[in-house]
């Protein structure tokens, strides 16, 4: 018998209330073209998952994609980033090109690691994606100790890390969120509360009913937020990062969101039901943000317009990395030692 | 040439190199005003400050996981590992991140660190403050191994550390911290190259392979096999167990025919297992007589004195070895 997640766990404690930003329509637009992109690459790795194409472990984030957009937009471009293996959304939101993570999920040779990493290890220096992790949790003093560095250089940079609701149970993050706290780092913590911990509903495992409380515990400014609506999520993570550059310390941010597809590729999904998914979709960011494109004047045409333009990108994308070339055999031996 | 101590070797090392590069600084438990429990880090905290001489809570897996993200954008931590039997608490920081973090970014990441620490029994520290550690790591690909047994590589292999572009895991031992031995003065550059193996002493009728402090109990049986049974032991010192210097150990066995791999270690799937496996793949033909190992038995180490003696392959067992191998010469 399945057990549901409660429809709605916003908290409705006085502290966490952020006023969301109102940003015009020609940002929301932009954003929306982002999210749609990611929705649609997400939707077709699974498809090429399902034809036999990709081997693994291939989390997708489709119900995630206000957070990174969102985030990606209020950010500085070279501010520190590490996430979950359930990290594509954060790495195209940034800028990644889509062919080049499209052929690095299918282990082609014009992968952004030549198809060593996968799925689960999105990076790109450049664009300060600084790595996602295939162990929980694991990223999160990575991201920590970037901004250990930014703050010894001087250099203004921050770092965010991203992390699922699962990881708050591992103790990385525990020692990780007290030294942060205790040297007042340039970091900003952001869960993605996605209400479920792989296959279990969080609330079966937890003690702790509202994530965000954990990060109270070690003194942290911290708030919980609806990150299904993207203007919410720029408006948290830039209020963060003021704090962050302005030497206050971390923030944690609890982005409430809904994994709209499995943990996984292949994942059975027995421990929901589709009607649970079904009540989610009315709310899922994309239709938040269409709904409020709508309300504010846009046209329908132009969104039209957009969902075509990236539907060609993401095909385009796709076939390249198909063409993409195997990597040469020998690069099974490169990279073990740096020079 | 005077002459230091192993700890102060390992402190100017640390002290020169801080000085050189802006991006070295040190993280670790107690390191920072109390100079660390074993003092390597002492003074150190005064010159630098808390920036770069961070005193952390007891978080093994927070503080090697910073130092690992502070690495992958450019700095070059220093993490001290109080025993390094706690590389155990942070493991997966160890050898699931810094270690294959090279590889599976396709190189568009280096992790350029140094993780040091003290190994090794004979203070009687028991089971969990005493294990021998180098194989653990040796298996892991991406991740260096030095383990020297002098003041002078200490300080020239510790530098070499630092300057290179992977995690180094750079495993002092207690029993070497007060030994004493030739440096250069201060502030001259030392330089040991990583992957070089070092004949500590030249014989004629064995080679014996061992490092850490292993190593100078073995040069003290080959003091007492030459005086006592007027056998030549030549000690190679590998100061370096990946990468691992077969080369200098082959040219040794090629002149005395017997090869004898020592350490503290169990011997059960230890570094003297690998040496002896590649030298019956690559080399079997400069052998006279077969190759063994020996290490410690498989327990964990005792507190009891008599008891972590009986355990250790030190001196008496090393002479015993040596003669078994020997008993035409020796007779």
């Amino acid at each position: 018998m399945p057990i549901s997640v409660e429809a709605d766990i916003l908290s409705s404690r006085a502290d966490t209330v952020i006023e969301p930003a109102v940003l015009s329509n020609e940002t929301l637009t932009k954003m929306y073209r982002d999210m749609v992109l990611i929705r649609r690459v997400e939707e077709s790795l699974l498809e090429l998952a399902e034809s036999g194409k990709i081997g693994g472990a291939m989390h997708t984030a489709i119900g995630h994609e206000g957070t990174a957009v969102g985030m990606a937009a209020a950010l500085q471009p070279d501010d520190y980033l590490t996430c979950t293996y359930r990290g594509h959304h954060h790495s195209l939101a940034r800028g990644m090109d889509p062919k080049r993570a499209i052929a690095e999920v299918l282990g082609k040779a014009d992968g952004f690691a030549k198809g060593k990493g996968g799925s689960m290890h999105f990076l790109d220096p450049s664009l300060g994606l600084m790595g996602a992790n295939g162990i929980v949790g694991a990223q999160v003093p990575h991201a920590a100790g970037m901004a250990l560095a930014s703050k010894i250089r001087g250099e203004g940079r921050i770092a965010i890390t991203f992390f699922g609701d699962g990881a708050l149970y591992q103790g990385v993050m525990h020692e990780t969120f007290n030294m942060s706290q205790r040297w007042l780092l340039p970091i900003i913590f952001y869960c993605e509360n996605n209400r479920y911990s792989e296959m279990t509903p969080i609330g079966r495992t937890s003690s702790v009913r509202d994530i965000y409380m954990f990060a109270r515990a070690y003194g942290m400014h911290s708030l919980q937020i609806d990150a299904n609506d993207v203007e919410v999520v720029y408006a948290a993570v830039t209020q963060a990062a003021e704090r962050a550059r302005a030497g206050d310390g971390p923030t944690f941010i609890e982005g409430i969101t809904y994994r709209l597809a499995g943990h996984m590729a292949g994942d059975l999904e027995t421990y929901r039901s589709p009607d649970e998914i079904e009540a989610q979709r009315a709310h899922e960011p994309l239709v938040v943000l269409q709904r409020r494109l709508l309300d504010r004047g846009a046209d329908e045409k132009t969104l039209a317009e957009i969902r075509a333009e990236v539907e060609a990108e993401v095909a385009e994308a796709v076939e390249f990395a198909q063409n993409s070339p195997w990597p040469h055999p020998a690069e099974t031996y490169t990279d073990v030692f740096a020079l | 040439m005077r002459t230091t101590t192993f700890i102060q070797a390992i402190n100017e090392a640390l002290k020169e190199e801080m000085r050189r590069d802006e991006s070295v600084f040190l993280i670790g438990e107690d390191v920072g005003r109390y100079g660390g429990l074993f003092r390597v880090t002492r003074n150190l905290f005064e010159e630098f400050g808390e920036d770069r001489v961070i005193d952390t809570p007891i978080s093994e897996q927070g503080f090697m996981g910073m130092a690992t993200g502070a690495a992958i954008v450019g700095m070059r931590p220093i993490v001290e590992l109080m025993y390094m039997d706690f590389f155990l608490v942070c493991a997966d920081q160890i050898f699931n991140q810094a270690a294959k973090m090279h590889y599976m970014t396709g190189g568009l990441v280096n992790v350029p660190m140094v993780i040091r620490g003290q190994h090794g029994g004979g203070k009687r520290y028991g089971s969990q403050h005493s294990q021998c550690v180098e194989s653990a790591f040796a298996q892991w690909p991406g991740i260096k191994v030095l383990a020297p047994s002098t003041p002078y590589d200490a300080k020239g292999l510790l530098v070499s550390a630092i300057r290179d572009n992977n995690p180094v895991v750079f495993i002092e031992h207690k029993m070497l911290y007060f030994t004493r031995g030739e440096l250069p003065e201060a502030g001259e550059e030392l330089i040991v190259p990583i992957g070089k193996a070092d004949v500590k002493r030249e014989g004629k009728d064995l080679t014996l392979v061992s490092f850490s402090y292993t190593l100078l109990e073995a040069l003290e049986a080959a003091e007492e096999l030459q005086a006592e049974y007027g056998i030549d032991v030549e000690v190679v010192d590998l100061r370096s167990i990946v990468p691992l210097d077969t080369e200098t150990i082959y040219t040794s066995v090629e002149k005395t025919g017997r090869l004898l791999a020592v350490h503290e270690s169990q011997s059960n799937c230890g570094i003297g297992s690998e040496i002896v496996a590649r030298i019956y793949e690559e080399a079997p033909h400069l052998l006279k007589a077969p190759a063994r190992r020996l290490g410690m038995a498989p327990a964990s180490l005792p507190v009891s004195q008599k008891l972590e003696e009986e355990l250790l392959p030190w001196k008496k067992n090393i002479k015993a070895a040596v003669l078994e191998m020997l008993q035409p010469v020796a007779a």
